[in-house]
């Protein structure tokens, strides 16, 4: 465990160099600058971020022996990382503006956190990778629809936030910089498709090592799994026949996040088995 | 005894004194302009007038023979727009001599309008003054500083940058419509009115890419005739709850005296829509109920929301507009004392 020290740091690392993102984000705005070199020092810090997030990761990964999904630490860690590669592809197929400041702010905050909070990197999980690529890649695809989920809140916030200054006619700093309505009705739409999929999929997988060993899930991860995943394909198709839009879809995508963030706790102790893996105090 | 003095007079409201509400009250339409033009023929002392009547202001410009007669037009406004007199106290303002040449040029410069430096606003004045004049309503004053104040205007327009950036009501609009919809080329317009505003309207939305417009208007036939011009459909006011469905941008600015689209029509228009619906209320009185603005998913504007919107450019352009001022003051200073002259002469 003696790289342990190492992925905390690279984990602080990724987490600082998101944060000034972040912050050359705000300048950027407050500056009202529109060239494009700001907005390459963002992406810039951004990517050096999420190198050093997912090196982070690796060097845990090592450690534990697997993919790095053991705790509430390194749950929300890759839940951040996720949300940050699909910045990458959403922002660049959809130039959407703001976006990467959103992501920076949200990705830092959920990095720091997870950093300061020394209780959700006490414990680790069983080791449960490894032995089985399919229980893996379950894990793994679940985690990262929460990372899809999570930029849908985000750009929830942004909907909102356009809405409520078209509704108020304040349209001055930074509410002139967000994207359209429409444009944003529409990726938070594919977003939600996108998170749905991932997380049937990643469902349909587990529900196949599930039936070979029933008691391998305990009643309390398998409802709240199953629940957010309802829940969610209810909103989705509530969508497709739009009965569900604008502010009201926003506010239900935000505040679903809000709540599935909150299911990582009950499905993370469905499996505590107390290994001390990192010293915290460091 | 000595003659009176004649006085050039100006008595109006604008948007710098009355909000959109009083506004409407003040509005004159053909019905009431003319019966005010009557009453002030019928006015004795009053040998010359001009009515300016636009959505933002209600101007009466005109030489009286003396003090004593401008005290009768104040009670000939009330009554023909139907105001109580102490209604259009703080309302109504009197300027006169000098300030009204300096006044007019503003406001034919556009720098009196709501979105300073617009030009629309010289067309409206060359409007009221090509129908005064018909009419035989002016006389040598007012046809010297009505022809100077066009002049000072060109001027402005031609020697300064004032009229830079988005400064007409209408691309404020599409500007907003921008904010909303992204790309403006799939999205269906509807423009309620084939009046000027109406088809500059059209203009500005197929500047930035719309292809789908209808016309909408009371008569078919103008409806017809504007949507020609604009390459797109024509539809009458019948058709709008259905039309309101589909449409996604649906500019009012048609001279009816009540809503055009009320509350129900756009409720029921946005139980079977999904896409936002950005209604721009261009006309005075409002042709939209101002209730619909609550609807979820609807996005009201009026003038007055379009124009504080525009006003936030306007520190990028208070440099050129005091520029404007300078060369307005200078222009007012050489004219005046022929006016006066012909004042004196008009005693």
């Amino acid at each position: 465990m003696s790289s342990l020290p190492t992925d905390r740091a690279l984990l602080w690392l990724g987490a600082l160099l998101y944060l000034a993102g972040f912050v050359a984000g705000l300048l950027t705005l407050a500056r009202r600058s529109t060239t494009p070199a700001p907005r390459a020092v963002l992406n810039s810090l951004l990517v050096a971020g999420w190198i050093a997030q997912m090196a982070g990761l690796y060097v845990r990964g090592l450690a534990t022996g697997g993919c790095p999904l053991g705790n509430t630490f390194e749950l929300v860690q890759f839940v951040a990382w996720s949300a940050m590669v699909l910045y990458f592809f959403v922002g660049t197929a959809f130039r959407v503006s703001l976006l990467g400041l959103f992501t920076a702010g949200y990705a830092a905050t959920l990095a720091l956190i997870s950093l300061l909070i020394p209780a959700w990197d006490a414990t680790h999980g069983q080791k449960i990778f490894g032995s089985n690529p399919w229980i893996e890649l379950h894990a793994a695809l679940a985690v990262f629809s929460y990372g899809v989920f999570g930029l849908l809140a985000l750009t929830s916030v942004m909907t909102l936030l356009q809405n409520w200054s078209l509704k108020h006619k304040r349209l001055n700093g930074l509410f002139w910089f967000l994207p359209s309505v429409v444009q944003l009705d529409q990726i938070n739409t594919r977003m939600l498709a996108l998170g749905v999929l991932l997380l049937t999929f990643s469902l349909a997988v587990g529900s196949v090592w599930w039936l070979r060993d029933t008691a391998s899930v305990n009643l309390p991860k398998l409802v709240v799994t199953l629940g957010v995943w309802a829940v969610y394909l209810t909103v989705l198709l509530l969508r497709w026949r739009a009965l569900l839009v604008s502010v009201r879809f926003a506010w239900v995508c935000l505040v679903m996040f809000l709540l599935a963030l909150l299911s990582l706790g009950p499905v993370n102790s469905s499996r505590q088995h107390e290994v001390v893996l990192t010293p915290i105090n460091r | 005894m000595e003659p009176t003095p004649s006085v050039l007079f100006l008595l109006g409201a604008s948007h710098h004194t009355a909000p959109l509400a009083v506004r409407e009250k003040l509005a004159l339409d053909d019905a009431r302009a003319a019966a005010l033009a009557t009453r002030l023929q019928q006015t004795p002392g009053i040998s010359e007038f001009t009515l300016l009547n636009t959505c933002n202001r209600v101007e009466l410009y005109g030489v009286a023979g003396g003090e004593e007669s401008l005290a009768v037009l104040r009670a000939a406004f009330a009554e023909t727009t139907g105001c109580a007199p102490a209604e259009l106290d703080g309302v109504l303002h009197l300027r006169q001599h000098h300030d009204v040449v300096a006044h007019l040029f503003s406001v034919a410069a556009g720098l009196d309008s709501q979105i300073v430096g617009e030009t629309e606003v010289l067309g409206q004045v060359k409007t009221a003054y090509d129908k005064a004049l018909a009419r035989q309503w002016t006389g040598p004053v007012l046809n010297r500083v009505f022809q100077k104040a066009f002049q000072a205007a060109k001027h402005i327009r031609s020697h300064t940058r004032i009229g830079e950036g988005q400064i007409s009501v209408a691309n404020v609009a599409v500007d907003l419509a921008g904010k909303i919809f992204g790309d403006l080329a799939p999205v269906n317009v509807l423009v309620v009115g084939a009046g000027d505003i109406g088809l500059k309207t059209v203009q500005a939305f197929q500047s930035r890419g719309a292809k789908a417009i209808t016309v909408a208007s009371r008569t078919l036939s103008k409806a017809e005739e504007a949507a020609a011009s604009a390459g797109g459909w024509a539809a009458s006011l019948s058709d709008l709850p259905d039309i309101l469905a589909t449409a996604d941008i649906v500019a009012c600015s048609t001279a009816a005296p009540g809503f055009v689209l009320t509350h129900e029509m756009v409720t029921a228009a946005m139980q079977r829509r999904a896409r936002p619906l950005f209604l721009i209320d261009l006309a005075l009185p409002r042709d939209i109920d101002p209730a619909a603005a609550a609807i979820a998913n609807v996005f009201l504007y009026n003038l007055d929301d379009l124009a504080k919107i525009a006003e936030g450019n306007l520190a990028q352009r208070e440099a050129e507009i005091a520029r404007c001022r300078a060369i307005l003051a200078e222009r007012t200073a050489a004219l005046w004392p022929q006016v006066a002259q012909s004042l004196a002469r008009n005693s």
